[in-house]
C-alpha cells in the first residue's frame, strides 16, 4: 500500500485548475495555425484572435475563456494507493475550491436548476472514478464552457440506422451548435446504455489531435465525418469557412441487441485538458 | 472604422452587417440572472430600482471572472447571445440601444432590433483573455449576491467588434 495525503490531492488539484485554465493545449495550437492556412477574411482573423488570446492568457496567467467550465474530472485510482485523512472525491472538490479562489476563476456552478443560487467555489466537481492495478493516481481534467453543453446531445437509435444514422443525427448537432463557439472538437459515443454514452463521448476529449483511433474502421470514419462537417460552411464562430471542426473522435462500446446509443460531445475551440499523475 | 457609443446614433446608417468596427464607451454587462432581475423589475413597476439608465445604453452578455489584483478586470468574453432571446425584445423597447453578444439571434429579436432602431455587435467566443485588453475601467454596479452574473460597468477602449444585426435587421448569420 501506499500512503498519499489528502494535502497532496488537494494541491495538486488546485495547481492543476490553473495551469488547465491558462493554457491552451500544443495539439489545439497547432491545429489552429493548420487551418489558418485554409481561411481568409473574417474566419482568418478570428483564429488569429484565439491564437493571440492563448498567448495573452499564458503569460499573464488569465484564463482563456471568462467561463472557466464545470470541473469535470477523470480519475484512475491504483488499487494499492490509500487516501489518508480522506477520500479522493472531498479532495478533489476542495482543490476546486481552493484552486478557483485563489487563481480568479470564475465559479458557475448553481446549488439547484430551478432555484439558481450560486455555490460560490465551483463546487460540486463532476468525479468519475475507475479502478485501475497499481499505487498511483492519473487525474484527467476538463473544465468545460456551458456554451458548447448545451450543444451536445444524446439519441437513442435504433439498431437498423446504423452508421448513416449516426452520421446524420452527428451533423444535426453540429448544425445547432453554431453558438458553441467553433472551431469545434466533436467527440463521439456509440454503444453502451443511455448514461455510459454520454460519458463515453466526453471521455473522447482527452484524445490529442492527430492521433489516430485504435481501429482503422473507426479511424476512417472519423475522417468522413470530419470532412463532411467541413463542408457545412459554419466556419469560426459560425461566419462561414472551412474550418467548423479541427477533430472527430469516435470510441464505442459493447452494446445490448436492441440499442444503438449515440452520444455527441461539442467541444469549443478552447479545449481545455490536463493530465497529471500523482 | 473607430466607433464611439456617444456617436454611434448617428453612425446607425453607416454600420451594415458585417462591418468590423473598433467599438468605445460604457457598457453594462448582464446575462440570464441579471436580465430576468431587469425584467421584473420592469414588470412590478420599478423601473427607478433598474441599476443603470436603459435608454440609448450598451448592454454586453458576460460574466467576467473575479479581477485579479492589479488587473483592471477578469476574463471578460461573451457569453451566447440567444439564451437573452426572450428578454430581448423588451428591453429594446425600453430604450437599449446596442446588444454584444456571440451567435444568431432569434426572428423576433432581429424584427424588434429593426423596429426600434438597434444594433447588435458580436465579438469573438473564447478569447477573454484579448477582449480583457479592451476595458480600462471596470466597476460592479449591482446584484453582487450574483456572483459571476452581477452587472458590471465597463468603459471600453477599441473593443474588437463586428456588426452582427444592423437597425434595418439585416443579419450576417444564415439560417439553415
Amino acid at each position: 500500500m501506499r500512503n498519499i495525503e489528502s494535502k497532496i490531492i488537494i494541491e495538486a488539484i488546485a495547481n492543476l485548475c490553473a495551469k488547465a485554465n491558462f493554457h491552451l493545449p500544443n495539439d489545439i495550437l497547432c491545429a489552429l495555425k493548420q487551418s489558418i492556412l485554409y481561411e481568409d477574411n473574417v474566419a482568418k482573423d478570428i483564429l488569429e484572435e484565439i491564437i493571440e488570446n492563448a498567448e495573452i492568457a499564458k503569460t499573464n496567467g488569465l484564463p482563456l475563456c471568462q467561463d472557466t467550465g464545470t470541473a469535470n474530472f477523470f480519475v484512475k485510482l491504483g488499487r494499492n494507493v490509500q487516501i489518508e485523512d480522506g477520500n479522493i472525491y472531498d479532495a478533489i472538490n476542495e482543490g476546486v475550491s481552493l484552486g478557483y479562489k485563489n487563481n480568479y476563476l470564475r465559479k458557475s456552478i448553481v446549488t439547484d436548476p430551478l432555484n439558481r443560487k450560486n455555490t460560490q467555489n465551483n463546487t460540486p466537481a463532476n468525479v468519475y472514478v475507475d479502478s485501475i492495478d497499481g499505487d498511483k493516481i492519473e487525474i484527467s481534467f476538463l473544465p468545460k464552457g456551458g456554451g458548447s453543453e448545451n450543444a451536445s446531445a444524446l439519441k437513442m437509435l435504433a439498431p437498423s440506422c446504423g452508421w448513416e444514422g449516426i452520421k446524420r443525427f452527428v451533423l444535426d448537432v453540429v448544425d445547432n451548435a453554431r453558438n458553441a463557439c467553433p472551431p469545434l472538437i466533436v467527440g463521439i459515443g456509440i454503444g453502451g446504455d443511455f448514461p455510459s454514452v454520454a460519458l463515453l463521448a466526453k471521455k473522447t476529449l482527452f484524445r490529442e489531435i492527430g492521433s489516430k483511433n485504435n481501429s482503422s474502421f473507426y479511424d476512417n470514419k472519423e475522417k468522413e465525418l470530419l470532412e463532411d462537417i467541413n463542408k457545412l460552411n459554419i466556419g469560426p464562430m459560425g461566419l462561414r469557412g472551412k474550418t467548423t471542426a479541427l477533430a472527430v473522435f469516435i470510441e464505442t462500446k459493447p452494446t445490448h441487441i436492441a440499442l444503438l446509443p449515440v452520444a455527441v460531445s461539442i467541444q469549443c475551440h478552447s479545449c481545455r485538458r490536463q493530465t497529471i499523475t500523482i | 472604422m473607430n466607433v464611439h457609443l456617444n456617436d454611434l446614433i448617428f453612425n446607425l446608417n453607416s454600420l451594415k452587417a458585417g462591418r468590423k468596427i473598433l467599438f468605445s464607451g460604457t457598457i453594462y454587462t448582464a446575462r440570464d440572472a441579471a436580465h430576468k432581475r431587469i425584467i421584473n423589475l420592469l414588470d412590478s413597476g420599478n423601473k427607478d430600482k433598474i441599476p443603470f439608465n436603459l435608454t440609448n445604453s450598451a448592454i454586453y452578455y458576460c460574466g467576467p471572472t473575479p479581477t485579479k489584483p492589479g488587473n483592471i478586470v477578469g476574463a471578460c468574453g461573451p457569453t451566447t447571445s440567444s439564451r437573452m432571446d426572450v428578454f430581448t425584445p423588451r428591453l429594446l423597447k425600453e430604450g437599449i440601444k446596442v446588444l454584444i453578444g456571440k451567435g444568431d439571434r432569434s426572428k423576433e429579436v432581429e424584427n424588434s432590433i429593426k423596429k426600434n432602431n438597434a444594433i447588435y455587435f458580436i465579438v469573438t467566443g473564447g478569447v477573454a483573455a484579448l477582449i480583457s485588453k479592451s476595458v480600462i475601467k471596470a466597476d460592479l454596479i449591482a446584484f453582487e449576491d450574483l456572483g459571476p452574473e452581477a452587472i458590471y460597468r465597463f468603459e471600453v477602449k477599441d473593443m474588437p467588434l463586428i456588426v452582427a444585426i444592423d437597425n434595418l435587421g439585416n443579419n450576417i448569420f444564415v439560417r439553415g
